[in-house]
């Protein structure tokens, strides 16, 4: 493999790793959860080997989402403070999704679109694990208005954490060169200077 | 569908109808607590056609035994003794499924087929189609199913509606010493719980009446109560029960229009991709690195 050594390092080892954890036991979260969710999915239920065995599995695969996303909000927790500049990039979001990001401000390695979907995915994943907690009947038996509470809590928080991943995912798609920051780590000076050109200029020292 | 008492009303996640060209008549048990003399028949019978033995627990110092319904106990008697107008009364009643006509365990089961409720009335639950979620158990407003230690499917009483289709009366009714229990359509029980009702309040009990709670479309286990304004005095029997509406709103609309919402937003990505193309690095800021590395 050929990789040029004028490539930016965005994510460690580690980092990529811990990502990838997360990212597998979100999708088999949100296949596994989806067969309860509504009788649509209830097919899913055989990439588990069964309904049955796709509630026995869901929540100790939570417990695995929650440890690796803790791990993972720390890491990453400092690099998504939200500054003016994220406010005024938010404001002026519509242009960039329009496709012309010529106006958009200078951003650092996240822009304010990455740190909103940082930190929504941050109280999501804290509503799920408080709310799958009440209603993991397998070990738990807490009182039934608290159980109902958490069972509305649990299916709002998965619906818009479901949501923000395909906005995650989708826009890892559309702005090329991104995906390879997942699987190995750098990107282009090109693409960093395009994208993040703040962060760009921290890390070489050019303008 | 062999048998015309076994006709589909409702069936749980499963948003096609259910076979329903046959009417069948609308069955209900009556219990009449005036008449119950706590004497624990229903339970012995109910454990005997079901073939349920459950583990022989404790004498917790009051006559509950068991204390309360298990996987394996689908009817217990509760007996609260209670003042009123100066008086001692013992209040026994025979706790079980209500069989609601808007019944929350199936409103609140994603397993297709698991609770299925009969055209005439009956809530059965289907356990080989059960997955253990116990969601039954957070629907329900009366606090009756139970969730197995041993397989982790729900259990709760089956109005015998093997009995029922075979035009039995269930066990408990067929075994009541009093006749405190009855069963038939629900007509029926309507009108012999008037004659019951009457003879209480010709009695002194003024307050008298048929607990047959509209909050849940009316049951079709109903007791004759008598102080039926004060439900709570039978060992906690709500007083207006019906599906809490922190499950109607879980089990509502909300969840095809989130699916609907996130298709939407499946497809609007894809879209976005296709009308505005992707996001590439600028050809002038290519050509500037490349100058760079020239130098």
């Amino acid at each position: 493999m050929i990789r040029n050594p004028k490539d930016l390092q965005r994510y460690t080892a580690s980092e990529r790793a811990n990502h990838w954890v997360v990212g597998i036991c979100f999708i088999l979260l949100g296949l596994s959860g989806l067969v309860f969710f509504h009788p649509a999915f209830y097919p899913l239920a055989d990439l588990f080997g069964g309904p049955v065995w796709a509630r026995i599995l869901h929540p100790y695969i939570g417990v695995l989402l929650i440890l690796s996303f803790v791990a993972m909000f720390f890491r990453f927790r400092a690099l998504n403070k939200m500054t003016p500049t994220d406010k005024e990039w938010l404001s002026r979001i519509g242009e960039m999704v329009d496709g012309d990001d010529h106006n958009m401000p200078e951003q650092g390695k996240y822009n304010g679109g990455q740190k909103m979907m940082f930190w929504a995915l941050a109280v999501c994943v804290l509503l799920l694990a408080v709310s799958g907690i009440l209603m993991w009947r397998a070990w738990f038996d807490f009182p039934v208005d608290l159980v109902r509470l958490a069972s509305v809590v649990h299916a709002v928080a998965a619906a818009v954490m479901i949501a923000l991943i395909f906005v995650h995912v989708y826009a890892a798609i559309w702005v090329k060169g991104t995906i390879r920051a997942m699987w190995y780590g750098t990107v282009t000076r090109g693409w960093a200077k395009q994208h993040h050109r703040g962060w760009y200029r921290q890390i070489t020292g050019k303008s | 569908m062999a048998l015309q008492s076994l006709d589909i009303a409702r069936r749980s996640a499963t948003t096609t109808p259910v076979p329903g060209a046959r009417q069948t008549t609308e069955v209900a048990k009556l219990i009449d607590v005036s008449a119950c003399i706590g004497c624990k028949a229903c339970q012995v019978a109910c454990g005997e056609w079901n073939d349920l033995r459950d583990e022989v627990g404790n004498c917790v110092g009051v006559y509950d035994n068991p204390v309360d319904l298990t996987a394996k106990s689908w009817t217990v008697m509760r007996f609260a003794e209670v003042e009123q107008g100066g008086k001692l009364e013992w209040l026994i009643r025979k706790d079980g499924c209500m069989h609601c006509a808007d019944p929350g365990c199936l409103k609140a089961c994603p397993a297709p087929g698991a609770i299925i409720q009969y055209a005439n009335g009956i809530v059965d639950f289907h356990q080989e189609n059960c997955i253990g979620c116990g969601y039954c158990v957070t629907g329900c407003p009366f606090n009756i199913p139970r969730i197995s230690k041993e397989d982790s499917k729900a259990y709760k009483c089956s109005l015998c509606s093997d009995r029922v289709a075979v035009g039995q009366a269930p066990a408990c009714v067929k075994t009541c010493p009093t006749g405190a229990i009855m069963f038939g359509s629900k007509d029926q029980m309507k009108e012999h719980a008037d004659k019951r009702i009457r003879d209480l309040k010709s009695r002194g009990y003024s307050n008298a009446g048929l607990y047959d709670p509209q909050g849940v479309g009316g049951t079709h286990v109903m007791y004759v109560l008598h102080h039926v304004d004060k439900p709570q005095l039978y060992s906690d029997l709500p007083k207006d029960p019906a599906i809490s509406p922190l499950v109607s709103l879980w089990k509502g609309a909300a969840k095809p229009l989130a699916t609907a919402a996130l298709a939407a937003l499946a497809l609007g990505s894809l879209f976005h991709y296709v009308t505005k193309g992707p996001n590439e690095v600028s050809k002038e800021l290519e050509d500037e690195i490349e100058k760079e590395d020239a130098q």
